[in-house]
């Protein structure tokens, strides 16, 4: 099987004034169709930076990066943005829909900068579709302002679906929301997952992580382990108990 | 390839920023509305001069004579005796350009009629001065020239003169003294109102030139001849034929006439409006230039205010050149909308302007094409920059702003 992701001793260097900082040191690493990654560590520890080269948003200094078998690591500005179009969609922190802008705008959005003229019934038929695959299809006419964190997730991550994408990348998705919502995001890219979405998530909490299938440690820029999750959480369940737990307290 | 979606994009920019969409037009509204208002009011008064000009006849040529010269004093054009009526059947003869001619003499004095009198201009002309000055007849019929070979005692008359001696009466027919003569009224003048010089053209009385010079005014010289020539076009022509013509008849070193057209005139009359529209010109391409700064502004605060969504579009896949076209689509979209509300506010208020001050207005088509391009042309000058720097943004530090 091809992989989605292969990096192969990625390095990334800034210059800053005359000290240059070694964000990313050599990092190889393989990610399978159908993986569920989270890819942990402190601030400093060059998550980020290998987060925005895995995006396209950025080209490593050294080594190579194939995205779905094509180098990406010397493509220039438009051929990136052109990549990042077909290939990966993203879910951001802060949500960063449109303000003033219906879900089911925000979600066509990415087809408007498709490279195929994309007809305007199906765009209106494709972000629907994703927006249900979200839980969100009732409140498609909704502006971001008029819906919770939860729900304005989920806008994002239909609007990262919309594409088709080969690889959903996720940056610290649950880091605004409260600890059920949380969950209920986690759940929402678990059933992507079992659909059979590529899914790379960057994150510092353990508890999200455990969600995932796999988890990757980064320390200075290097990785330090990659390994299985061993206990891995089930956000079904987890809810299940939740509202179990919270029928308790109203009991007692 | 995906040739609206730009269009789309940049329309549902600027419907989220209703306000502040409105606000930025209006620059250009205010700008083109003034221009085109001003035009309008300017062209229909350049147009009401150009008929009082015209009102004096159609393609006139006329020869003046000299100015009398004698014991120190000058009289001024007109009052000197160089002009023959020979000098007027040359001109017809030999200035091929000449379609009409007609010696003229004039003088005012007191007639009578009904047994009430008036004092007026009798004038003493050929046939041919109805057609040279564009002129009709309400009743009767103009004189012919057998009446000025036969010195016939006809007389056409002006409204005014018909009002002050013939209350309530047909003319046609009656009997009109001047100078104890009787002259039998053949026809009464169309009504011309007021000409440029505040005059009325209608107190006014017309006799054969003939009669004139053997009866009322004994005289053999004419004090001017009016020549109408083909066309606006040969006008000049002809007044350099009757130039060299008159030289040679008069054979004088010193021209003792001179001819004037009524192009001279026309330019005099709208030497006016054309300063005004100059002067507009300049205030409206100003008002244009800061409607057009106004666009700048806002778009420049816009992409620095959008530099997040601008991060968010790059990161799903839009490129420099996306970005720079939506920009520069929405730079473009506010002026010549703008630009559009401007031309309907400039009517509506030329015309407010025509109801309430009875001014005839005129809004020219190809001012409403210049407002249409200029204010497309100022969107894109002024909306490229900001489009520009928008498009160079790097969409990591974009997706960072707050």
């Amino acid at each position: 099987m091809n992989s989605v992701i292969k990096l192969a001793d990625i390095h990334k260097t800034y210059r800053t004034g005359e000290v240059d900082v070694h964000a990313v040191r050599g990092v190889s690493l393989d990610i399978l169709p159908g993986e569920f990654v989270a890819i942990m560590g402190s601030s400093g520890s060059g998550k980020s930076t290998l987060m925005n080269m895995i995006g396209c948003l950025d080209r490593p200094t050294s080594g190579n990066y194939f995205l779905d078998s094509i180098d990406v690591s010397t493509l220039d500005r438009d051929a990136r943005a052109e990549i990042r179009n077909d290939k990966i969609g993203f879910v951001f922190q802060g949500f960063n829909l449109l303000s003033r802008t219906t879900a089911q705008e925000n979600v066509e959005m990415p087809m408007l900068y498709n490279h195929q003229r994309i007809p305007s019934a199906e765009q209106k038929e494709r972000a629907k579709k994703a927006l249900e695959l979200c839980g969100l299809g009732s409140r498609a006419d909704h502006k971001p302002n008029q819906l919770s964190g939860g729900q304005q997730q989920r806008v994002a991550i239909a609007r990262a679906l919309v594409n088709r994408p080969a690889l959903l990348l996720a940056d610290e998705p649950t880091g605004n929301l409260d600890s059920q919502t949380s969950i209920e995001i986690m759940g929402v890219f678990q059933k992507l997952n079992e659909q059979g979405s590529t899914i790379v998530m960057v994150t510092h909490e353990l508890d999200v992580a455990r969600y995932t299938k796999r988890m990757i440690i980064l320390r200075d820029g290097k990785i330090r382990t990659d390994e299985k999750v061993a206990d891995r959480l089930n956000a079904e369940n987890e809810l299940k108990n939740l509202r179990l737990a919270q029928e308790a307290v109203k009991l007692a | 390839m995906r040739f609206f979606a730009p269009f789309k994009i940049a329309a549902r920019a600027l419907r989220r920023n209703k306000m502040r969409s409105l606000l930025t037009m209006l620059g250009i509204i205010i700008g083109v509305g003034s221009v085109i208002a001003a035009v309008s009011i300017t062209t229909g008064a350049t147009k009401q001069v150009e008929d009082k000009v015209a009102s004096l006849g159609q393609n006139v040529v006329t020869v003046f004579s000299g100015s009398f010269n004698g014991g120190g004093m000058r009289g001024g054009w007109g009052s000197a005796p160089t002009l023959t009526v020979e000098d007027a059947n040359a001109i017809k003869n030999e200035v091929t350009g000449a379609v009409a001619v007609t010696p003229e003499v004039n003088d005012r004095m007191q007639v009578f009629a009904n047994g009430l009198n008036w004092n007026t201009r009798v004038n003493g002309e050929a046939p041919d001065f109805l057609q040279i000055r564009d002129w009709d007849l309400t009743s009767g019929a103009m004189f012919t020239d057998g009446d000025v070979r036969s010195l016939a005692k006809v007389v056409v008359v002006g409204k005014t003169v018909v009002d002050q001696l013939f209350v309530n009466q047909d003319p046609v027919g009656q009997t009109l003294i001047i100078r104890n003569i009787p002259f039998k009224i053949v026809g009464v003048l169309e009504p011309k109102g007021f000409n440029l010089f505040g005059q009325d053209q209608d107190d006014v009385t017309i006799v054969p030139y003939t009669s004139h010079m053997k009866r009322i005014n004994k005289r053999t010289f004419v004090n001017s001849i009016m020549v109408q020539a083909a066309s606006k076009e040969t006008i000049t022509q002809v007044q350099n034929d009757i130039t060299t013509l008159m030289r040679d008849r008069h054979k004088s070193a010193e021209p003792d006439f001179t001819v004037r057209t009524q192009l001279e005139l026309m330019q005099m009359a709208t030497q006016t409006s054309k300063i005004m529209s100059v002067l507009l010109g300049a205030i409206a391409s100003v008002s244009l230039l800061v409607g057009g700064i106004g666009i700048m502004n806002i778009m420049l605060v816009s992409v620095t205010e959008r530099t997040r969504e601008i991060g968010i579009r790059m990161a799903v896949g839009a490129r420099g050149r996306d970005i720079l076209i939506q920009f520069l689509i929405e730079a473009v979209t506010l002026s010549i909308v703008g630009g559009l509300l401007g031309i309907a506010l400039g009517v509506l208020a030329a015309k407010i302007v025509a109801v309430s001050t009875g001014w005839p207005t005129i809004t020219p088509l190809i001012w409403v094409g210049i407002a249409c391009v200029s204010s497309a042309g100022i969107g894109i000058v002024s909306g490229f920059y900001p489009a520009w720097k928008a498009s160079r943004l790097d969409p990591i530090e974009a997706l960072r702003y707050e």
